[in-house]
């Protein structure tokens, strides 16, 4: 899976650019988000505002890449649209993340 | 609101998803609300990723049969497979795993048959004649149980 990202100063943003991380996406999108927060900025936002379902694959490899990234770094989300905020708050998993409406309001409080 | 229809596939990841695509497609047709697609993809998900992965153990070659009907005692979607049964009858409890507050502890997996019992308003499960049968009932705005 192809992941958009953009440094700012202090955090990453990366951005999911498909509609679904779903049973035949979530080792794809785990593999990328390896590589893509391997290196850079220990706060990484995750931005789902193109996702439009996340089934509990998909939520299990989300989990799995934020503890992939390792002791002292983070994953906040960002971007949930209504029935993927619906499987984070089901599940409870909203209590785990941080999550942001926007991740462009993440970057700008971050660059100040 | 009322509309019944039956769709087939073959049991992959990717054939799922098709399927899940025209049942949203169904369902909008027939002027369901979106939150309410919402849920019955959300279950129809994991019941049939659990019919590709568990029943026909990633095989690829089996079927799956998804019938629906939508009326005014809400949906009904049975699903229908010829793979494995689910162990002795039983469907899973559903519990929601522990999170616990250490992060490399906190569970990838164990959400499905959670989610699947929280947003069901109940399902039930037969074996008979070499198939599974799963049904699975949601109340719908307006039908007679609570709007889900």
């Amino acid at each position: 899976m192809e992941l958009l990202e953009t440094c700012h100063d202090t955090v990453k943003i990366v951005t999911v650019p498909e509609a679904r991380i779903d049973a035949a996406a979530a080792i794809r999108f785990k593999d990328a988000m390896r590589a893509a927060t391997a290196q850079g900025p220990d706060h990484v936002v995750l931005d789902l505002s193109n996702v439009a379902f996340v089934d509990s694959s998909g939520l299990g490899a989300i989990v799995a890449a934020m503890k992939q990234m390792g002791d002292g770094r983070r994953l906040d989300l960002a971007g949930l649209t209504p029935d993927v905020a619906k499987v984070f708050r089901l599940t409870r998993m909203d209590s785990v993340f941080v999550i942001h409406d926007r991740a462009d309001g993440v970057a700008y409080r971050a660059t100040g | 609101m009322t509309a019944e229809f039956h769709l087939e596939s073959t049991a992959s990841e990717m054939s799922v998803r098709a399927l899940l695509a025209e049942v949203r497609a169904h369902l909008r047709a027939a002027d369901v609300p979106e939150a309410t697609c919402g849920t019955v993809e959300i279950v129809l998900a994991e019941a049939l990723n659990n019919i590709v992965e568990h029943a026909y153990d990633g095989a690829e070659r089996g079927k799956i049969g998804l019938h629906a009907r939508l009326g005014q005692a809400g949906l009904v979607c049975t699903l229908s497979d010829r793979g494995a049964m689910l162990s002795a009858l039983h469907l899973p409890e559903g519990r929601l795993p522990e999170i616990g507050s250490r992060p490399e502890a906190l569970p990838e997996g164990g959400f499905g048959w959670f989610l699947i019992r929280s947003l069901t308003r109940d399902i039930h499960y037969t074996h008979a004649h070499g198939g599974n049968r799963l049904t699975l009932r949601f109340d719908l705005p307006g039908s007679d149980g609570s709007d889900s």
